[in-house]
């Protein structure tokens, strides 16, 4: 145990290896043909998982220097698994295997992103190890450009472990000075990520109703009108530079006794999606 | 390569298809109103004309169809011209008796007793001609293949994932992986066979069930299966890869994208002369995928409009977030259309 958990001896050349795959077969192979290349590619295998939340709990007690990670895997992808892991802290390389999909395969083609087609070769795998080596791991912005599906979670790093926060749990999105908070019932999580950006991947499931805020839709249970007066204070309240003018209307959330401002600039739309809903 | 050779020899249709007598009802009325519209120049006449015209065609038609589907199997064993010969002139005797009998004696010479047979013969022969034309543009199917080009392909996704999975346990599991490639083997025989004809339920179920246990050996306990085909006759001929398109479907859609077990329900049943059939899986929110999907189940709906014509139906539809494909069918008992 503690020696999966100490990161790899520099010096050492043996390599760490996580094998993240729905399938236990398709795992096991993985592991044999591991074991055949040895004495080419030394590698220690330090453990597997099934699913990408079982390997994100996994990661926080253990530091492979690879982590093979199956593209199609339910709940989470190997795509979106990659994305919480490239937040982590001297993350894994990642190396995608597939048995067969062939949009992910041209993408990663085109992204110059290795990837080994199941059923796993001895020498195809020597060399994406070795190259796994050399090269810096996958950055964020070429996972992006590789994912095509919304992703389902949204993962934030908290003391050295990633943490995933199912995006249907998020009630809204609010920036933040330099941050942005999402608000669950349970509890906030400060997000890494621009409030824009989110709108741009999730805007199907979240209005903005605010320059600062995305709340999700099906959890606006309606809007109420603020008392006189307590809409102007809540001008004062946000700062100079963040003033937006604001309709006295907010709106009330399912699940959470907090009322969320509406912007003068966005209300009309607020109100036409929210009464073409229902 | 000649055309001829291209082309199977023509036949007559299913004559106990109900598809087929809707559609010789339909071309035989519509040679009426062709005729009688062009007989009249006003509308009351018109009307009055297309009455009297069905009272006498009408009856004659039914009596056709009857007789038809009565001696299908014979008119079938006769060679094509033979059976076109046969069904135009029971077409003829029909539309003469009929006429005989619903109209007063006028004598008018051969001409006028002959011309009830010929129309009965023409209208016949137009018929035939109508379906010939029609299996001809339908389906080179029964020419080069229509079918064999529909037959469903193993999608290479599971093709790929189940050699992964038989390296994966070949080691630690020989007999497993063994007894994969066999089942794989009977699979692709399956896949590569002549699929015109009908095969029996069993067959079909066999097959299934081979598909379903290749799928567990990658799936493990994510994947159950509950069979309810009890109620279903076991001589009921059914289209080849009719089901196992559709679990594949269940697996791709329904279990692999859930972590959790996920169960997929095959259940057969005979109500009357039909055979219904649903599957059902959960179904998870959609994808990008979803493409694919639509041209496994068009696929199936041609083949089975190419089998049956109208006498099946294919069904699909979500309902709580189960998805279910859902077939009718007519009860064959024989392997033959």
């Amino acid at each position: 145990m503690s020696e999966s958990t100490a990161p790899s001896d520099p010096l050492d050349p043996t390599l760490h290896v996580l094998i993240v795959d729905d399938e236990a077969p398709a795992r096991s192979r993985l592991r044999v043909v591991l074991t055949d290349i040895a004495a080419e590619v030394p590698t220690k295998f330090v453990g597997e998982a099934a699913t990408g939340a079982e390997a994100l709990e996994l990661l926080a007690t253990i530091r492979p220097d690879v982590a093979f990670l199956d593209i199609r895997m339910p709940d989470m992808d190997g795509l979106e698994l990659a994305r919480h892991i490239s937040n982590m802290p001297n993350p894994p390389a990642v190396i995608f295997t597939t048995a067969y999909d062939q949009h992910a395969v041209e993408a990663f083609e085109l992204n110059a992103v290795d990837y080994l087609m199941k059923p796993v070769r001895a020498q195809r795998l020597v060399a994406a190890l070795n190259k796994a080596r050399r090269v810096a791991p996958i950055s964020g912005a070429i996972l992006e450009k590789l994912t095509t599906t919304r992703r389902r979670h949204l993962s934030i790093s908290e003391r050295g472990r990633i943490l995933l926060v199912p995006i249907g749990d998020i009630i809204y999105l609010k920036a933040e000075l330099k941050y942005v908070t999402a608000r669950t019932r349970e509890r906030d999580f400060l997000l890494d990520e621009s409030l824009t950006h989110l709108e741009q991947e999730f805007g199907q499931r979240f209005v903005r109703i605010h320059r600062n805020c995305l709340v999700a839709r099906a959890a606006i249970t309606g809007f109420s009108k603020l008392p006189k007066g307590r809409a102007s204070s809540n001008n004062e309240e946000s700062g100079e530079k963040t003033v937006e003018a604001e309709t006295n209307w907010t709106v009330t959330l399912s699940g959470l006794n907090e009322a969320l401002p509406v912007s003068r600039r966005l209300w009309s739309g607020v109100k036409a999606a929210f009464s073409g809903e229902n | 390569m000649s055309i001829r050779q291209k082309t199977e020899p023509t036949r007559l249709p299913d004559f106990r298809n109900l598809g087929v007598m809707l559609r010789i009802m339909l071309v035989v009325n519509f040679l009426v109103f062709c005729a009688a519209l062009v007989r009249n120049p006003n509308l009351s006449s018109f009307l009055v004309e297309l009455i009297e015209m069905a009272a006498l065609v009408e009856p004659t038609l039914i009596a056709c169809l009857l007789i038809f589907s009565a001696l299908a199997s014979k008119l079938h064993r006769l060679s094509y011209t033979g059976g076109l010969l046969a069904v135009g002139s029971i077409a003829s005797i029909i539309a003469t008796l009929v006429y005989r009998l619903f109209t007063p004696l006028i004598d008018g010479g051969a001409f006028t007793t002959l011309r009830p047979a010929l129309l009965g013969m023409l209208s016949a022969v137009v018929v035939m001609i109508y379906f010939d034309l029609r299996s001809r543009a339908f389906s080179p199917a029964f020419a080069q293949g229509r079918l064999m080009a529909l037959t469903a392909r193993i999608r290479p996704h599971f093709l790929f994932n189940s050699l992964n999975a038989i390296l994966g346990v070949i080691r630690t599991d020989p007999k497993r992986a063994e007894l994969a490639i066999e089942e794989m083997c009977d699979l692709f025989r399956a896949l590569m066979a002549d699929n015109r004809e009908l095969v029996p339920l069993s067959d079909e179920v066999a097959l299934c069930r081979q598909y379903l246990d290749l799928e567990r050996l990658r799936l493990g306990e994510r994947l159950q299966v509950t069979w309810d085909i009890n109620g279903c006759p076991k001589n009921a001929f059914v289209p080849p890869l009719m089901l196992q398109p559709l679990l594949e479907n269940a697996v791709y859609y329904g279990v692999e994208p859930s972590s959790q077990p996920a169960e997929v329900v095959i259940s057969a049943r005979c109500r009357g002369d039909e055979i219904r059939i649903e599957i059902t899986n959960p179904a998870h929110e959609t994808t990008e995928r979803s493409t694919g999907n639509h041209m496994a189940l068009d696929n199936i709906r041609e083949r089975l409009m190419l089998f049956f014509d109208l006498e099946a139906k294919f069904e699909t539809k979500v309902v709580e977030g189960i998805f279910h494909a859902y077939i009718r069918i007519p009860y064959r008992q024989k392997g033959t259309r």
